[in-house]
C-alpha cells in the first residue's frame, strides 16, 4: 500500500475565488441582515427574530471564531462544552425561531432607495438594516517559509493537529492565554515544547506560566522573533533573531500570535475604522453609516474584551437599536428617507 | 451519495482501485474546521460526480495519516492510483472548496 505523495500542492492560502455563475436576486426584502455567522451574529439574530422582524444570516465559516477555541469554560450555564457544540445551539435556537442562515460570502454592501443591496458571491439580497459581525482572523508571523508549510510544520490550531506531533518537538510562538492553552493541549502528545516570545515577559496569566515553568519539557525562548522557517517535504527548524538561539531543530510550530480584525467588506463599504481595522461604534453598536450596526470582536466596544459574551451581548444591542430605529423610521412619514 | 469511510482494510479497494480519481478529506472528532468543512464536502460529493469523494478519520487510521504525512487538518487529498495529484488544508467554504479541487482536477 505504497502511495506516492505530491511534491508541488495548491497554496493553501485563501485563494480570490472569482464566480462564474450569474448572481440569484432574492426579491423579498429582509428587515435585517446579519453578515457574519459566529457569536455575535447568532445572537442578533435571536433578537432580530424575536422583534419579528425578518432576519437573514450570511456567513463563509459557521461558527466563527469557536470552531477553533476547543473547549469553553466561562459562557454561563455551560461549565464545560466544545466551541463547536455551543454554536451549533446558536445556531439551532436562531433558526427555530425563523431566522434564515446562508453559506456564503458578502462582497459588497450599498444604499439603493432606502435599502440596502447586499452582493454576495452567488446571490443579491435587499435588507432595511445591516448588522457587521464578522470577527477577527488568526495573525500570521508574516516571515518566509510560513505560508508555504502551512499543515507541512506551520499551524495556528493545537487542537486540531496536536495530536500529530506525538514524541516530536514543536514551538509555540506567542505569549498570551491562548499560547499557553497552545502549550497544555501539545503536551499531551510532543516530548519537548518551546515557547518563544518576542518579549522579556508574558501575557498570559502568572498561575499559568509558573505550571509551565516547572515542567521540564518546556523551555522558554524570551525576546525572540522567529525570522524563517525551513524544510523540506515538512518543517526541520527555525531561524530567529536570537544570537544565542539563532536555530532551533524541531518538527512544528504553532503560531499564537493573537487576532486582527477582518477589514475588507468595512473599507469597501466605508465603516469608520480604528487604526488597527476595528469598526467604531457607539454604545448602541451604531456605526458612522446609519442602518449599519456592527456587533462582536469587530468592533471597538466592550472595552476591548474578545469574549464570546461580549460579542454575545454587542449582537443583542445591535438588534435591539435596529429594532427601535426601524419602528422610528416606520412611524415617519413615508417620503421620508430610514437611511442616509 | 454516501460518502465512504475508508481505512486500513478498504484502502486498496476504495481509493488504489477506484475506477474514478478520488477526494480524500483527512478529518478528526476533535477539529473544529472539519466538523464545519463536513457538510460542505457531502454536498459537493453530490455534485462533483467526477470524483470518489471519500473521508479519512486520522485518529482512528494513524497509519494512513503518516503515510500521507499528514500535519494538518483539515486537509483534502486528490488521489489517482497510486499518486496523490495535489492537496490544500484549512476549511474553505463551499464556493471556494469546488474552485479548488477544480483547480487540482487540472493536474489529472
Amino acid at each position: 500500500m505504497n502511495i506516492q505523495l505530491a511534491e508541488k500542492t495548491q497554496d493553501t492560502e485563501t485563494t480570490e475565488v472569482v464566480s462564474s455563475t450569474p448572481k440569484k436576486e432574492v426579491n423579498q426584502i429582509y428587515d435585517i441582515l446579519i453578515v457574519g455567522a459566529g457569536g455575535a451574529g447568532y445572537t442578533a439574530a435571536i433578537y432580530s427574530a424575536r422583534y419579528n422582524l425578518k432576519t437573514l444570516i450570511v456567513g463563509e465559516e459557521l461558527g466563527g471564531q469557536m470552531n477553533i477555541d476547543y473547549e469553553v469554560e466561562n459562557y454561563p450555564g455551560f461549565r464545560k462544552i466544545i466551541g463547536r457544540d455551543l454554536m451549533i445551539q446558536f445556531a439551532d435556537h436562531a433558526k427555530d425561531l425563523g431566522t434564515e442562515i446562508v453559506m456564503d460570502k458578502v462582497e459588497n454592501i450599498e444604499k439603493i432607495d432606502n435599502k440596502f443591496k447586499v452582493t454576495t458571491m452567488f446571490s443579491i439580497y435587499y435588507a432595511n438594516s445591516i448588522i457587521v459581525a464578522l470577527g477577527t482572523k488568526r495573525r500570521m508571523l508574516g516571515v518566509p517559509g510560513e505560508k508555504k508549510f502551512i499543515a507541512r510544520g506551520v499551524s495556528y490550531c493545537s487542537t486540531c493537529d496536536g495530536a500529530f506531533y506525538k514524541d516530536k518537538t514543536v514551538a509555540i510562538i506567542g505569549g498570551g492565554d491562548s499560547a499557553f492553552a497552545s502549550a497544555f493541549i501539545l503536551l499531551q502528545h510532543a516530548k519537548k515544547v518551546y515557547i518563544i516570545h518576542r518579549r522579556g515577559e508574558f501575557r498570559a496569566k502568572p498561575g499559568i506560566v509558573d505550571q509551565m515553568k516547572n515542567d521540564s519539557r518546556v523551555e522558554f525562548v524570551m525576546n525572540t522573533n522567529v525570522t524563517e522557517v525551513i524544510g523540506n517535504s515538512g518543517v526541520t527548524k527555525i531561524k530567529t533573531d536570537n544570537p544565542d538561539k539563532s536555530e532551533i531543530e524541531l518538527d512544528g510550530i504553532f503560531i499564537d500570535v493573537g487576532v486582527i480584525p477582518i477589514t475588507e467588506l468595512s473599507k469597501n463599504i466605508g465603516l469608520e475604522l480604528d487604526n488597527v481595522g476595528y469598526i467604531k461604534v457607539n454604545s448602541k453598536q451604531e456605526t458612522n453609516i446609519k442602518g449599519i450596526y456592527a456587533a462582536g470582536d469587530i468592533t471597538t466596544e466592550s472595552n476591548g474584551t474578545k469574549q464570546l459574551i461580549t460579542a454575545a451581548a454587542e449582537g443583542s444591542i445591535a438588534a435591539t437599536t435596529a429594532f427601535e430605529n426601524n419602528r422610528e423610521c416606520n412611524n415617519k412619514d413615508k417620503n421620508e428617507t430610514c437611511i442616509d | 451519495m454516501t460518502i465512504v469511510h475508508v481505512n486500513k482494510e478498504n484502502f486498496e479497494k476504495e481509493v488504489l482501485k477506484s475506477d474514478r480519481p478520488v477526494l480524500i478529506d483527512f478529518w478528526a472528532p476533535w477539529c473544529g474546521p472539519c466538523k464545519m468543512m463536513g457538510p460542505v464536502f457531502e454536498e459537493l460529493s453530490a455534485e462533483m460526480t467526477d470524483l470518489k469523494f471519500v473521508k479519512i478519520d486520522t485518529q482512528e487510521n494513524e497509519e494512513l495519516a503518516q503515510q500521507f504525512q499528514i500535519r494538518g487538518i483539515p486537509t483534502v487529498s486528490l488521489v489517482k492510483g497510486s499518486k496523490e495529484v495535489d492537496r490544500f488544508s484549512g476549511f474553505a467554504p463551499k464556493s471556494m472548496l469546488k474552485q479548488k479541487i477544480e483547480t487540482m482536477m487540472k493536474n489529472l
